[in-house]
């Protein structure tokens, strides 16, 4: 299997309902009747397929998307449902060859047992192009959906504050804990262990499954998976991070961590702490990818792409703002951006784009096409799972490995 | 004017992990792999099934304390592959079992409205309980349930998730482009639901789904069970597929009926069934007994006798006699995470029965287990295994079966192919799909969402509409 080039870039999209900008259901090009059927979904990840993307995430939660962070905004006017993320992503698979397919999974309220045999399931379904991106939920009308935790309110201002601050390191540490009994479980069955040796009547071998016995905080789980080793090993883990504790998630757990940074300074200092806390893990010889989160508006000419923005934001009645940096130009800016943004270590981008339906596209027919003209993007998918195309090895069981020992 | 035939209904269970999957022929494929689900699939809807079925167990079995290794073991997460199974079928029910003990309302409504938005309608909930600090283990709360309130969870889940289904009515996304509406209700999706089991409340994020709800399926068979499926199911996976036994299951749960305001036609019995075919009848009897000593091996045999005799058995030859040893009839079990054990509930009974039969018969142990087992529902020719179909069903020993194949893929092609034509050209099997969605193959209508807690027009569901339209 080859890999791509260090000097390549990777590209992921991550969709959102009908695109990023709250106004973006709005636009002729958005299909705001379609988000719940299936052809919908289709018809992105077959166009961000046809672009040679590494993968495409998609977005979830367990209570109507807001404005706010903390709290339902009771608004009418912006996109409000949606469908399970991992069932979408699953939906696709069959439909897709090539493609990554990473969809949310929300660590505080779910159960790390189910997820990791949905997970694996996603990797079988899809021959091995599935990964997750974990996320906490901190909302208390969110847990007020479970009704076995309350969480007092929050807000983005108060999240900094220390008591915030040792909140926000409470739902982190329970989501590394789950992404810890995620994959063990995924290693609970070594890849060899179905025999069918009709001599001694045994389907598998036992000796070759194993207890995960994992033990925290939040729970205990004993495995083994009742889902056997998924054709990847291990799926992909992603987490997106702006701050410190979630960095540390990212250093400890994952494969990709999505970043936000604004300027090159803030790219290069994000790298360097994302680093130093993967080799305070311990996971400094692994391949850990940092991506940078971009929300983008792409037009061929930048004037275009501007008043696009201008419209939707005058649609939306107030300006857009995101955690990300929010670009409008055109794909050769974008590409000038990114490959700068690159040189101080990042690995590869997770485009939001603002309007599904316009800039998605764009990406495919404008940006990738630009950055194979520059020699930085492959020209033809060059493996067969999402780890191959990432660069990323496939590993042995962990405890095929002790057993070997 | 004779009684006009019943219309058969028929679904496709996925081999799964007991000892009737034979994965020790060379036919018999994967267990995991998507391409054998396709297959299965596939072969289902060419055959104008009504749906697939997928069991759940959420802890590998143990006997003896040690994770049983005779059987499949190993399964996929049941929504994905459903999930997935959308993507290549059109018609094809999709149905799921799905544990209301070690999930929570919320995220098992998303799911299952989800599936039923990916998959245009065609998904079903066959919902089970479990109790057991065994499976426990694997989840957040452990052991928490007692074994009497497992039904009282069920209950109030199945309620639960059916508000939340509700709590959309259908007309909420208006997606206005001129206006600037999205919503036409900032409140949709509200619930409160306060009960013994769940305290929730909040805003539903799915909205209305095609069928509205999933068919809900039940598979119990204790008296609570019975009354379970009596007060909310649509169907039940029944284990009667007998004609005696499934026309007395039959009269008791349609019985059960009447006290829930429920017509006669609003619950339909579906048994499992296994079947063997050949050319001729004398061929499919050679082939059956066949089949039952795949199904047992040696090994199987004796871990089968542990099942009853509660004790390790493996000194014991399965081609010799039966153990003069006595059952351990204390509670610990030696086997864990199985629903049969619980069948023996006088295991010394049992065994002295056991030991005459055998003495009797000259049986072996292994003798003994495929002889007391249960031997395959229908064996014969297409023509004698349609016949005897349409027979049990004519007599109300059921509404249609749920057909277990031993072999995975390939063990319900010559089904479709040979059977089912046979069904059809008597009328008594669609030869194609009359609609979209599980509820048209079953005959079952379409919900009506609950009325709006305040405002709005009391709601006549629009798609409740075009189906009574239909």
């Amino acid at each position: 299997m080859s890999s791509t080039p260090s000097s390549h870039l990777h590209l992921a999209v991550a969709l959102d309902g009908t695109g990023w900008h709250p106004a973006s259901w709005r636009e002729p090009v958005a299909r705001p009747r379609d988000l719940f059927t299936a052809g919908y979904w289709a018809d992105l990840v077959a166009e961000a397929e046809r672009g040679l993307l590494d993968f495409v995430t998609f977005e979830d939660g367990l209570g109507l998307q807001s404005s706010r962070y903390g709290e339902l905004d009771g608004r009418t006017d912006q996109v409000r449902g949606r469908l399970d993320a991992v069932l979408i992503a699953s939906r696709i698979a069959p439909l897709t060859r090539h493609i990554g397919l990473v969809p949310t999974v929300i660590a505080t309220h779910t159960e790390p047992f189910h997820i990791s045999k949905a997970i694996a399931t996603l990797d079988y379904v899809s021959t091995g192009r599935a990964g997750l991106r974990v996320q906490i939920s901190a909302r208390p009308h969110e847990a007020d959906h479970f009704g076995r935790r309350a969480f007092p309110p929050i807000d983005l201002a108060e999240l900094q504050s220390p008591a915030g601050q040792e909140r926000l390191t409470g739902h982190f540490d329970e989501a590394a804990d789950y992404v810890e009994v995620v994959r063990r479980l995924w290693d609970s069955w070594e890849d060899d262990a179905e025999i069918r040796d009709v001599a001694t009547g045994r389907f598998v071998d036992r000796d070759k499954l194993h207890y995960i016995d994992f033990e925290g905080t939040h729970f205990s789980v004993k495995g083994p998976s009742i889902t056997p080793r998924p054709p990847q090993g291990q799926p992909l883990v992603t987490s997106l991070a702006h701050q410190a504790v979630p960095y540390r998630l990212v250093a400890r757990q994952a494969d990709v961590g999505y970043v936000t940074p604004h300027d090159t300074d803030h790219a290069r200092a994000i790298v360097a702490e994302i680093r130093a806390e993967q080799e305070a893990a311990g996971r400094a010889g692994e391949l850990v990818h940092i991506f940078g989160d971009l929300v983008v508006f792409l037009d061929d000419e930048q004037a275009a792409a501007e008043d696009r923005r201008t419209r939707l934001d005058a649609l939306a009645g107030e300006p857009y703002t995101s955690d990300a940096r929010v670009f409008a130009g055109t794909p050769a800016q974008l590409a000038d951006l990114l490959q700068a943004l690159a040189a101080e270590g990042l690995s590869g981008f997770r485009l939001r784009p603002a309007v599904a339906g316009h800039d998605l596209p764009a990406i495919t027919r404008g940006l990738v096409p630009e950055l194979q003209r520059r020699g930085v993007f492959r020209t033809a998918y060059e493996a067969d799972t999402l780890r191959g195309l990432l660069g990323l090895t496939r590993p042995a069981s962990r405890y095929a490995a002790a057993t070997t020992a | 004017m004779s009684k006009p035939l019943k219309q058969i209904h028929l679904a496709a269970h996925f081999p799964g992990v007991n000892n009737t999957t034979v994965w020790s022929d060379p036919k018999a494929g994967s267990h995991i792999e998507f391409s054998s689900f396709v297959h299965f699939a596939q072969t289902a809807e060419r055959a104008k099934f009504d749906f697939l079925f997928l069991a759940e167990g959420l802890r590998l079995r143990e006997q003896g304390g040690k994770i049983y290794d005779l059987d499949v073991v190993g399964r996929p997460d049941t929504f994905t592959v459903l999930a997935a199974l959308a993507a290549v079928t059109e018609y094809l029910g999709l149905t799921g079992t799905i544990n209301s003990t070690f999930n929570e309302p919320y995220e098992v409504a998303r799911q299952f409205a989800s599936l039923d938005h990916l998959s245009g309608g065609r998904s079903a909930w066959n919902v089970v309980t479990s109790w057991d600090a065994f499976t426990g283990e694997n989840f957040r709360r452990g052991g928490f349930l007692p074994q009497e309130e497992r039904y009282s969870r069920a209950k109030e889940f199945l309620a639960t998730t059916q508000e939340l289904f509700d709590s959309w009515h259908g007309d909420e996304i208006i997606a206005d482009r001129a206006t600037g509406a999205f919503l036409r209700d900032a409140k949709a999706g509200s619930f409160v639901h306060t009960g013994r089991h769940f305290d929730i409340h909040g805003q539903f994020n799915v909205p209305r789904s095609p069928q509205g709800r999933p068919v809900v399926f039940q598979a119990g068979d204790s008296d609570e069970g019975r009354e379970f499926a009596a007060s909310d199911a649509d169907a039940i996976f029944s284990r009667y597929a007998t004609l005696e036994g499934g026309r007395a299951f039959y009269s008791d749960v349609k019985s059960r009926l009447a006290k829930y305001g429920r017509r006669h036609d609003e619950l339909l019995i579906l048994p499992a069934a296994s079947f063997v075919l050949a050319d001729t009848d004398e061929e499919a009897g050679e082939l059956a007994r066949e089949v039952r000593r795949q199904q047992v091996s040696g090994a199987t045999a004796i871990k089968h006798l542990e099942f009853v005799w509660n004790r390790d058995l493996s000194s014991y030859d399965p081609e010799g006699p039966l153990p003069g040893i006595d059952p351990d009839v204390s509670d610990d079990h030696i086997s864990k995470g199985r629903a049969q054990v619980r069948m023996y509930r006088d295991p010394l009974a049992t065994a002295r029965e056991w030991r005459e039969l055998a003495a009797a018969n000259n049986w072996s142990i292994r003798d003994l287990v495929i002889e007391t087992g249960n031997r395959q529902n229908f064996i014969g020719s297409p023509s004698t295994v349609a016949r005897t179909i349409n027979e049990y069903v004519q007599a109300d020993a059921s509404d249609g079966f749920i057909l277990v194949p031993h072999i995975t893929p390939t063990g319900l092609d010559d089904f479709a192919d040979k059977v089912v034509p046979l069904l059809q050209e008597q009328g008594v099997f669609r030869s194609d799909y009359e609609g979209p969605t599980l509820r048209h193959h079953l005959g079952l209508d379409l919900p009506r969402s609950r009325p709006r807690s305040s405002g709005g027009t009391p709601t006549d569901d629009l798609r409740g509409e075009e189906r009574a339209a239909s």
